[in-house]
């Protein structure tokens, strides 16, 4: 199966009651041995036990910047190359970003409070990821609202490129300004500074919730698919009642 | 394991993803169910896609 084959969505369809027990099977397996893992590692010498919160915070926080990084690929395909599962993609990514940017959010804080005595303060990681969660539910919002879905997937894709550029601001926020948070120690150039003993289970806990974000968003794929079917079955029947109506009514046949 | 004076937190965070996650999960699933259930009621009712396939068919 070529890529272009991917474009037919019962091709897609077909595809993914291949793909998904066995994505669903790989990403147990992987969270089961992160989790494993995460528990068996030491505590940290300054943080104690919850340098365990890193384990789950970290893959949130990272899966949070990369649904709406596949948002912003899937909106390219919408506008530039049309392609039919763009939209499809792009919307049924945004509430599973939203959950991940959401738990970011709330891991991060029940880590902050034992570590920098606050749940929340406005400084510029935790103001921009909290800015990405408003900008998820803004989107899923517009796709609401709009009732034509060709419409409303161009809107929202134009909306998804601007939003990208909250992207690099997160990331470099630790760099650009005074935070609480620390500089980035696995993803910098020099490799990472984390010792090995917490490296492991936190790229194990990662690669899982990646695993599990494509287990999802595939899964939503299908149904919104399917949802996009059910509508258009529905407007033929409504197109089919309202003829048998007119032909029915004694004002539409000829005098 | 000993999880130390901030267990309360650590707990927490964990059962928070797992609460999340698992509400995520059952939604996705339970939206397929109903998406198939309204597709077989229209197919039944008579009404059938101009290509002739159902959905899962390649």
């Amino acid at each position: 199966m070529t890529l272009i084959d991917l474009a037919n969505p019962s091709s897609f369809l077909s595809l993914t009651a291949r793909l998904l027990p066995v994505l669903a099977a790989a990403t147990t397996i992987l969270l089961l041995v992160g989790l494993y893992l995460s528990a068996a590692a030491p505590d940290d010498y300054q943080q104690g036990a919850t340098v365990k919160i890193m384990f789950i915070h970290v893959p949130n926080a990272w899966l949070s910047m990369f649904v709406w990084a596949v948002m912003t690929t899937a909106a390219l395909g919408t506008l530039v190359w049309r392609h039919p599962l763009a939209d499809v993609a792009a919307k049924t990514a945004a509430p599973i970003g939203a959950s991940f940017t959401f738990l970011a959010l709330v891991t991060g804080s029940l880590w902050g409070r034992p570590m920098w005595g606050t749940y929340w303060e406005w400084d510029a990681r935790m103001t921009s990821v909290l800015i990405l969660l408003l900008m998820y539910l803004g989107l899923m919002t517009l796709w609401r609202a709009v009732e034509d879905p060709s419409r409303a997937a161009r809107a929202v894709a134009v909306l998804t490129l601007v939003g990208a550029i909250n992207l690099p601001i997160i990331k470099f926020s630790v760099d650009w300004w005074n935070t609480l948070h620390q500089p980035a120690s696995v993803l910098r150039m020099g490799g990472p500074t984390l010792d090995r003993t917490f490296l492991i289970p936190l790229l194990v806990m990662a690669s899982g919730f990646t695993l599990l974000f494509v287990t999802l968003h595939v899964a939503a794929m299908r149904n919104e698919i399917l949802r996009r079917r059910v509508r258009a079955l529905q407007m033929m029947q409504a197109r089919a009642s309202s003829s048998d109506v007119s032909a029915a009514s004694p004002a539409s046949q000829p005098a | 394991m000993s999880l130390g004076p901030y267990a309360s937190f650590i707990v927490t965070s964990y059962l928070a993803t797992a609460l999340v996650v698992a509400l995520l999960t059952a939604w996705i699933a339970i939206d397929y169910l109903n998406q198939k259930r309204r597709q077989r009621e229209l197919e039944d009712s008579g009404v059938v896609r101009r290509s002739g396939r159902s959905a899962t068919e390649p």
